[in-house]
């Protein structure tokens, strides 16, 4: 049985783990967000068509997502150290998180928001609407379903990473499993972190699925 | 006197109980519209509204270039509707879409309004978009938003305040006859309601053109109807002008007063819809306007062939019987494609003479006298 010690981490784990996944997914949006939809404008097809800034934007974007993860969680420490202080702990790993997840972000945004009927942004233009005004009037508002059902499989995505940073002590239930589960072979504990982590992944998933049917209104 | 009363009168009218007081202000609306309406009439005699002067347009794929529109010229006058017909691949679409500059000509002018589209800065293009309606075949609707969400989205681009645009979109949506469907979205609307509701967006910034690429091509021919009917009651009522693209004959001949005809990315035609229907110049035109005809090659027999052209003014006179009475004897009709339009018979028909000279004669002379135009044919 587990002890109440235990269990007592582990809750201070979950909450870690949640902590990490929901500002990470946060602060990527506020960067990944923007810069998918420029990707978009920026795109040959798109509504302003820009080619140095979309090969630029996008190089950067394929770079940062060819990069495995766990080495540029080890590679960001310096980042990492300059922005918090510190690379140990759950506050600490958000920026290799962060780094990691917004171009990840940036192309699910961009996959989404061409989506958006071509006609529909036409008829915009027809009416005498900005650039800006297509992008948060009609782009981001029609693929808004879209949006939230991919924001689902980033945080989901993200949660993933969160614990895989366990290894170079990130914190969160990727740290329990790695340390307990794993150094010390207490399978019971790595069961649990395991039944945890795909528990949490499949209630980010359900909500995302339910917000992004809720608020679609293509479905009669 | 209630029930003839519309839309706004009405309101008013019910608003205020019909009092003998209030009747002054039902009044006072309708000399307004009158007045309006006069005034338009007579913009009509000022210069075109929208002038397209030696258009080209190119658009290059790779290594490829495609002309899609070779030096067009067409003048459209102030509240006519015009239409523009060609086959699929034309350059209609292209055409109009240079109109509001949704493409950039590769050379020529577009004026409207006495304003050089092709010189105007972006922020000024916009202005002068939100003066211009267009639909689509598609309907091209937000679909996460309401319909009248979505009649409110062209003003809210050209910054009228939300509960104002709420008050417009909701008038608008009564003109063309969707008050009930308000709330509604546009998955739930069917396609003629849909068609309805980009419609009234159209409308809702007040535009002087309405521009509609194949704007009934995906309805049905009832709906259809009634979408016709409903521009051509706006096109009266508002003296909006309208530019309408179609592949489809019908829709030219029940709304348009002029029509110019696109084939191969070059205009063959323009004319009123008498003269370019009565006659067809170009083979490209005669192609489109009577896409059976033309086989006269496989007509075999001895007897001579004639071409009898209607333009409208034989209408209550049955020319075939009375000349096969007269000249008592019978001819073989070969070919026939007549349309009607505004009850005057419009078209051609082939038919086969006898191989008799004398009798031939007579029904030549009988078809000078009854003045109805005619050709032989090969
Ligand atoms: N963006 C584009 N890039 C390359 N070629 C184009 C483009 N748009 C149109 N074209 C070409 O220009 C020509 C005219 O096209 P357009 O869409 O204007 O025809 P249309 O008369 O509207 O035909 P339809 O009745 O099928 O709509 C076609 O040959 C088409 O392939
Ligand atoms: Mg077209």
């Amino acid at each position: 049985m587990l002890s109440s010690d235990m269990i007592q981490l582990m809750w201070i784990g979950l909450l870690e783990t949640l902590y990490m996944t929901v500002v990470s997914t946060f602060v990527a949006y506020i960067i990944g967000l923007p810069v998918g939809l420029l990707l978009y404008v920026t795109d040959k097809d798109g509504i302003k068509p820009h080619t140095a800034i979309n090969q630029i934007v996008g190089g950067i974007v394929n770079i940062l997502r060819s990069v495995p993860f766990i080495i540029l969680l080890v590679a960001v420490i310096p980042i990492t150290r300059a922005i918090v202080g510190t690379s140990i702990g759950s506050t600490a790993t958000i920026v290799p998180l962060v780094i990691a997840s917004a171009p990840f972000v940036a192309r699910v945004v961009e996959s989404s928001i061409k989506e958006v009927d071509r006609g529909v942004i036409e008829a915009s233009l027809s009416m005498g609407a900005s650039t800006l005004q297509v992008v948060y009037k009609v782009l981001v508002p029609e693929a808004l379903p879209s949006l939230i059902f991919g924001a689902a499989i980033a945080t989901t995505t993200i949660l993933g990473y969160s614990a895989m940073s366990g290894f170079v002590g990130g914190g969160g239930l990727g740290t329990i499993a790695i340390n307990y589960g794993y150094y010390r072979s207490q399978s019971d504990v790595m069961l649990v972190m395991v039944a945890l982590l795909v528990l949490i992944v499949q209630i980010f998933q359900e909500i995302g699925t339910w917000i992004s049917k809720k608020c679609d209104k293509r479905i009669k | 006197m209630y029930c003839t009363l519309k839309g706004p009168y009405r309101k008013i009218w019910a608003k205020q109980g019909g009092t003998t007081k209030q009747i002054a202000l039902v009044l006072d609306e309708f000399i307004k519209d009158v007045f309006f309406a006069q005034e338009r009439r007579t913009n009509m005699s000022k210069s075109p509204i929208i002038q397209i002067q030696n258009l080209n347009k190119t658009f290059k794929s790779g290594e490829n270039t495609v002309m899609a529109l070779d030096n067009i010229n067409i003048s459209i006058e102030r509240g006519e509707i015009f239409g523009i017909i060609g086959l699929s691949g034309a350059g209609k679409s292209t055409l109009v879409r240079c109109i509001n500059l949704l493409e950039k000509p590769t050379s020529g002018r577009i004026i409207v309004d006495e304003q050089d589209m092709t010189k105007l800065s972006e922020r000024e293009l916009r202005k002068a978009r939100q003066s211009m309606g267009m639909i689509f075949q598609g309907f091209n609707l937000l679909m996460q938003r309401t319909a009248l969400e979505n009649v409110c989205f062209p003003l809210e681009l050209a910054g009228v305040p939300k509960s104002k645009a709420k008050i417009r979109a909701k008038e608008l949506l009564e003109v063309v006859g969707l008050t009930d469907k308000e709330n509604a979205y546009p998955v739930q609307l069917s396609g003629g309601q849909k068609q309805r509701v980009a419609i009234a967006r159209a409308l809702a910034t007040n535009p002087k053109v309405l521009l509609c690429d194949e704007a009934t091509s995906a309805l049905d021919p009832t709906t259809t109807q009634s979408i016709l009917a409903l521009l051509k009651e706006l096109n009266q009522k508002l003296g909006v002008t309208i530019v309408i693209i179609t592949h489809e004959m019908k829709v030219i001949e029940q709304i348009c007063h002029r029509v110019a005809i696109i084939a191969e990315s070059r205009l063959v035609e323009l004319g009123t819809i008498d003269e370019v229907f009565r006659n067809p110049k170009t083979t490209a035109a005669k192609k489109l306007l009577y896409p059976q005809g033309e086989h006269v090659e496989k007509f075999t027999g001895k007897g001579k062939f004639l071409r009898l052209v209607f333009d409208g003014s034989s209408t209550d006179r049955p020319i075939i019987a009375n000349m096969v009475l007269k000249c008592g004897a019978p001819v073989n009709i070969a070919f026939a494609d007549t349309k009607n339009i505004d009850d005057k018979i419009f078209g051609h028909m082939i038919i086969q003479l006898p191989d008799n000279p004398a009798t031939v004669q007579r029904m030549l002379n009988y078809l000078d006298e009854e003045q109805i135009t005619y050709g032989e044919e090969e």
